[in-house]
C-alpha cells in the first residue's frame, strides 16, 4: 500500500460553465499524469474544457459534526441580505 | 488511383495495426487510469483507420478487376463481389497485402515495450499530420487535421512516459533502455518511400517522409536526454513493411482480428 501513487481529487469545467466541479478522483504520479489521467477518464464525453487537480491530502474540508454550529446560526440573520434597499423602477438588472 | 489507393491504405493499416495492438491492453493495464489511456488511445488510431478505409473503399470500387488484381492478390479480397465497405478492406486482406510499418505490428511485451513503440511513432505521426494537413487530397488533408490534435497529445502522452521510466528507478530505467534498442531497428520502415508515397509526393497529396527523419531524430533525442536514455547507435533497419513484408507478427494480429468476419461474413450485432 505504501507504493501506491498519490490521490488526486479532479474538477471540470464544462464548456458553458463558469466554475470548476468536482467529478471524481484518480491516481496518478504526478501533476502531469494526473492532468493528463482525469482528461482521459473525465473528458471522453466533451464533459469540460478546463481541468484542475489537487492532491486530496492538500483538501482540507470541513467535519460534518460541526455542522450545526458552523452553519445554523446563518439561519435567522435576516439583516445579513441585500432585500432592504428600495430600488427605482429604472433599475433593471440589479 | 492506383497509387492514391495504396498510399491511403499505408496510413489507414498504421493506424489500424497500432490501435489494435494497444487495444490488447484493454484490462490489462498496469493501473486503471492507464488502462483507460491506452484504450482511448486504441480508439482513436482506430477511428482515424475508419475515415482512411471508408475512403480507400470507394477508390477500391472504382477500380476493374485487372486493376484490383494488380494491387492485390488476397484471395478473400478479390472473391469479394459486393461493394467493398472499410469492413472489406480492413478485413478481406491478408498479411503480404498489408503495408503497415514493421514497429505497429511488434508485440506489446510489457509496458516499456509498448511505450517504446507509442513515443517512437506519436512523435513521427505529429510531423506526418502536421504535413498531409497540407495535402492537395481534401479527405487526407481532413484526416490529417483531426489526427494532427489526437497525435499532439499522445505524443505529450508517451514523451513523459519514456522519462518517467527512464528517470525513475533503475529497473524502470534498464527496462526502458532495453525496450528501445530492441525495437530501434524497425523504425526504418515509418521515413522509406515507397512507389505510392514518390507518386502521391509529385501531385502534392503526399510528403516527403525521408524529409522528417531528422525532426524526428532531434524531437526523440531530446526526449531521450531528459529521460537520461542512449539513443540507439544501430543505423540498419529493418524495412518491408510497405511492401507486404512482415514479421511473424502481423500473422497472429490478422488471425485474431480478422477471424470473425471472415467465419461470418457481414455478421452484425
Amino acid at each position: 500500500m505504501e507504493n501506491e501513487w498519490p490521490l488526486w481529487e479532479v474538477f471540470i469545467r464544462s464548456k458553458t460553465g463558469l466554475d470548476h466541479k468536482h467529478v471524481g478522483s484518480l491516481h496518478a504520479a504526478d501533476a502531469a499524469m494526473a492532468i493528463e489521467n482525469a482528461r482521459d477518464v473525465y473528458t471522453r464525453r466533451m464533459e469540460g474544457v478546463s481541468i484542475w487537480v489537487v492532491e486530496s491530502r492538500y483538501i482540507h474540508a470541513s467535519n460534518p459534526d460541526d455542522a450545526e454550529a458552523l452553519y445554523d446560526p446563518a439561519n435567522d440573520k435576516v439583516y445579513r441580505h441585500p432585500t432592504f434597499y428600495d430600488l427605482p423602477d429604472e433599475l433593471k438588472h440589479m | 488511383m492506383k497509387f492514391l489507393l495504396n498510399y491511403i491504405l499505408q496510413l489507414a493499416d498504421n493506424a489500424l495495426i497500432h490501435g489494435h495492438r494497444l487495444s490488447e491492453w484493454c484490462g490489462h493495464g498496469p493501473v486503471l487510469e492507464q488502462d483507460i489511456a491506452l484504450t482511448n488511445t486504441a480508439l482513436d488510431h482506430i477511428g482515424q483507420a475508419r475515415s482512411l478505409y471508408q475512403y480507400a473503399a470507394d477508390i477500391y470500387n472504382q477500380l476493374d478487376s485487372a486493376e484490383r488484381e494488380s494491387l492485390f492478390t488476397s484471395a478473400a479480397l478479390l472473391q469479394f463481389r459486393d461493394q467493398a465497405t472499410e469492413d472489406a478492406m480492413a478485413y478481406l486482406r491478408d498479411s503480404w497485402d498489408f503495408k503497415n510499418a514493421l514497429l505497429l505490428e511488434l508485440p506489446n511485451k510489457d509496458w516499456a515495450y509498448t511505450i517504446a513503440k507509442c513515443f517512437l511513432y506519436d512523435n513521427f505521426t505529429v510531423l506526418l499530420y502536421s504535413a498531409l494537413s497540407g495535402s492537395a487530397d481534401a479527405t487526407i488533408a481532413a484526416v490529417a487535421k483531426k489526427s494532427l490534435k489526437e497525435a499532439s497529445y499522445h505524443r505529450k502522452w508517451s514523451n513523459e512516459w519514456v522519462i518517467r521510466l527512464g528517470d525513475g528507478t533503475p529497473e524502470s530505467h534498464e527496462r526502458m533502455q532495453q525496450a528501445l534498442d530492441d525495437y530501434w531497428t524497425y523504425t526504418g520502415d515509418l521515413f522509406k518511400l515507397s512507389e505510392a508515397d514518390r507518386k502521391m509526393l509529385e501531385q502534392h497529396i503526399g510528403t516527403d517522409v525521408s524529409a522528417l527523419y531528422d525532426q524526428w531524430h532531434s524531437d526523440i533525442a531530446a526526449i531521450l536526454n531528459t529521460a537520461t536514455l542512449i539513443l540507439p547507435a544501430n543505423e540498419w533497419r529493418q524495412e518491408g513493411g510497405k511492401d507486404g513484408r512482415h514479421t511473424e507478427s502481423l500473422g497472429y494480429i490478422l488471425a485474431e482480428m480478422q477471424y470473425l468476419q471472415r467465419t461470418y461474413p457481414n455478421a452484425q450485432w
